[in-house]
């Protein structure tokens, strides 16, 4: 409150009567329309209080007149775009792979789609870029078993790897060691073979006996050279590219008790359109064919 | 009626409110070399002002053919042939810090010239004040209208006057917009109702901010709302050129036969007749002869208006005129005073202004319309190939800022045998790469390189992506690094 307005004496003009430690403050009055501009903007935002939510009553607060809240507004937003995302998936589903390349749009929404999938449902086994890890194949090199291309993938996708599914890509291979179809020592031989396929020949090692035995017990799946063969999901291996490892050992085990990987049919658990968006997906990581 | 703001009375009760009534301002008009300057630093600011949008820039079919456009939503600022990218916004910040140290300099030397001269504020003002006095006369009529009763004659003057106003802040405020856009369309689709929601709301605001304040707040803004007079003052020094009252050949002023004959040999009457020439012209409605005040704008119309009263009293002129402290300090003993201009607060300012200005210059003359980014891969590093080959994944943003579509060319350097595959544009291994490239845009793609890791040591290889513009032949580089497997026991 002011105390005592006085005159200063140098300036002589008013004081406005408060004073701090003997030091007393000029009155330099505000024009009183500046003040109204306050004013106002207390009127505008007693408006606010009564029009949006702003009074918290503990565990919640008015709501105001307009009935305003963001999270609606969110949701309103995620609506739209889920609308949006629910034509241009059945497009997905409805068209051929090439129209949906052609298509930038839906080839964006394709891979998004494909993307998050893949994170969902592929990424424990194919790692979080598809970069796979041992038994688990890797999906960005160009080393396939059952095949690159998109439709391959779709298939694969769709009904899965020796799983329930009767249409399921399936294959066996034969237990050379359990059933005892090789001794062990033809084994060891078979595995010096592979070596050398591998690139990784032990020098001084003599690998005709298991050239021979290669041609006779595994060249009918893998291949004469060794290239692999789409239809039984035979690996090649004239490679550098291995499920199992490249080490000797590695290729011993696998001749003596096979190793085969199973995948999920996902045409249970996934639509037809997100399949078609994980295989775009999968097909754009590098390897695609 | 006070047109200055009220000066204490000794023998007034003191008044204790807090809140003053706004005391009006009513500027007489005045002649002179002085006001003939401002008039002319105004037409050349307004013309500058409403003219820039419609000058037109041939950029090619693909850009926008603009001379100055500000164009927010595809992110580019165009200067005639200067054409400004989000990544370039530090030479906007550049002129806008060189403008900074100009003013600080202006004002170390010749005072608040920014403030009188060409300030918005200042220009509308008095583009303003010129509408009030063709419609409703100079300052005596004016007063006399505003306190005379409401009649006809009063009424139309003032409705001709809000409507000229306005019309001045809508052409205004509607000008503003075209910078930010194609003028010649916003015009149209402005008037046929397509302009998009901002360009009308953009448009009404500011023509409501430029008639409330150019029309209604004008010297309030200078006193109360703007920072730059508390700022300026800081620039000010003894050696500084400001409008100054020679008081000590002004005083003692007043005039009349008394006055004049209780004056002395000894003590004469000084060269002001304290007419209150200076203070009826003045635009912030202030005294010039109480010293150098916050509220002077320095527009020097208070020069002029005294000029006149001293040729016709046939005193020296320059009575009010633009001096320093202490140029008139060393006047007032009779000293020659010198100027003043060169002093260590103005070399500074000169030295910073000049570095910054080559700075910037050297930075737009070395700007590159080409520009490449590299991010490897974060996982994989790498993806084995059957054959053993290895193969990195990256995505490169490519960078045309030329206005012209045109054919870029990327490569490899030091890695023998490399091949790149962009599968968006072509799913074959080539080992040059063509990148169709649309005018003024960035395009950001997935490059695969696919090599032998035979050369690799400790798994890694450094190598360049060299793009090139085929039509101009301007050129980047990017050093990046190959991944491959550590090593083979092959
Ligand atoms: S005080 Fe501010 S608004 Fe007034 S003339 Fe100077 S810069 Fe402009
Ligand atoms: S005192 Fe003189 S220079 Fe200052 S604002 Fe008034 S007319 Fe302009």
């Amino acid at each position: 409150m002011p105390t005592k307005i006085e005159k200063d004496v140098i300036s002589g003009r008013d004081t406005t009567g408060h004073e701090w430690d003997g030091i007393r403050e000029l009155n330099t009055p505000l024009p009183k329309w500046w003040v109204y501009v306050y004013l106002a903007t207390i009127v505008w935002a007693l408006g606010m209080f009564v029009l949006y939510p702003a009074i918290p009553l503990g565990t919640r607060a008015t709501t105001g007149l307009l009935g305003f809240s963001s999270r609606a507004q969110a949701m309103a937003g995620f609506q739209e775009m889920n609308a949006l995302h629910a034509t241009q998936m059945q497009e997905i589903g409805r068209v051929s792979f090439a129209d949906i390349e052609k298509n930038h749009d839906l080839m964006e929404v394709a891979l998004t789609a494909g993307r998050i999938t893949f994170a969902n449902n592929c990424q424990p086994c194919h790692g979080p870029n598809g970069e796979g890890r041992i038994g688990y194949p890797a999906l960005d090199t160009d080393v396939w078993r059952w095949g690159g291309s998109l439709d391959a993938i779709q298939q694969t996708i769709t009904h899965g790897i020796r799983s329930a599914d009767p249409d399921a890509r399936n294959s066996q291979m034969p237990n050379f060691g359990g059933d005892k179809l090789l001794t062990p020592a033809q084994i060891e031989d078979v595995a010096d073979y592979v070596m050398t396929l591998y690139g990784k020949a032990k020098p001084g090692v003599d690998t005709s006996a298991g050239e021979k035995l290669f041609g006779d017990n595994c060249a009918p799946c893998h291949g004469a050279k060794a290239e692999g063969n789409r239809d039984v999901g035979a690996p090649p291996l004239a490679s550098r590219v291995h499920l199992y490892g490249d080490s000797r050992a590695a290729v011993v085990a696998q001749i003596t008790h096979p190793r085969m990987g199973v995948m999920p049919n996902w045409n249970h658990r996934l639509s037809p359109a997100t399949i078609k968006a994980v295989a775009l997906y999968v097909h754009s990581l590098g390897g695609g064919e | 009626m006070n047109v200055s703001h009220p000066k204490p009375e000794a023998d007034v009760a003191p008044p204790t409110s807090l809140y003053a009534n706004r005391v009006r301002v009513y500027p007489k008009a005045v002649d002179g070399p002085v006001r003939r300057v401002k008039w002319l630093v105004l037409v050349l600011c307004l013309g500058v002002y409403y003219a820039v949008p419609w000058l037109r820039w041939n950029r090619g079919p693909d850009a926008p053919h603009q001379a100055v456009l500000l164009d927010l939503w595809n992110e580019r600022f165009y200067f005639f042939n200067i054409e400004l990218w989000p990544q370039d916004i530090w030479f906007l910040t550049g002129i806008l810090v060189l403008s900074a140290v100009s003013l600080f300099l202006v004002t170390s030397l010749f005072g608040r010239l920014w403030c009188g001269y060409s300030c918005p504020q200042t220009v509308w003002t008095d583009l303003f004040m010129l509408v009030e006095r063709k419609i409703e006369g100079d300052r005596n009529e004016r007063i006399r209208r505003d306190r005379g009763p409401l009649t006809f004659d009063k009424a139309w003057r003032k409705v001709a006057k809000h409507a000229a106003w306005l019309f001045i802040a809508f052409w205004t405020g509607g000008a503003w917009v075209m910078y930010y856009t194609d003028a010649p369309t916003f015009v149209h689709d402005f008037w046929t109702g397509h302009a998009s929601t901002s360009g009308y709301v953009f448009t009404l605001l500011l023509t409501a901010t430029t008639y409330l304040l150019a029309g209604w707040a004008r010297e309030q803004v200078c006193t109360y709302m703007c920072p730059w007079p508390r700022f300026q003052s800081a620039m000010l020094d003894e050696n500084t050129f400001v409008v100054t009252y020679e008081a000590w050949r002004g005083e003692p002023r007043g005039h009349g036969k008394r006055l004049a004959a209780a004056a002395t040999a000894a003590a004469p009457l000084g060269d002001c007749v304290d007419c209150n020439a200076c203070v009826h012209v003045c635009p912030t409605g202030i005294d010039i002869r109480d010293g150098l005040q916050l509220e002077c704008i320095g527009c020097g119309l208070c020069i002029d208006a005294c000029n006149h009263v001293m040729a016709k009293t046939g005193s020296t002129p320059w009575l009010i005129t633009w001096d320093t402290v202490a140029r008139q300090t060393a006047k007032k003993s009779g000293v020659n005073p010198s100027l003043g201009l060169l002093r260590p607060r103005t070399l500074i300012y000169l030295a910073v202004l000049a570095i910054g200005s080559i700075a910037i210059l050297t930075g737009l003359m070395l700007r590159s319309t080409i520009g490449l980014t590299v991010a490897h891969d974060r996982a994989p590093l790498y993806a084995l190939l059957e054959d053993g080959g290895v193969r990195d994944g990256y995505t490169l943003g490519f960078v045309n800022k030329t206005p012209r579509a045109a054919d870029f060319e990327l490569s490899v350097v030091g890695l023998p045998g490399a091949k790149l595959i962009l599968s968006e544009i072509s799913p074959k291994p080539e080992t040059t790469a063509t990148v169709p490239m649309p005018a003024d845009q960035l395009r950001t793609l997935r490059v695969l390189v696919q090599a032998q890791p035979d050369h690799l040591v400790a798994g890694r290889e450094s190598f360049d992506f060299v793009l090139r513009n085929r039509e101009t032949g301007a050129k980047t580089t990017y050093h990046a690094l190959f991944m491959g497997p550590v090593s083979h026991d092959r």
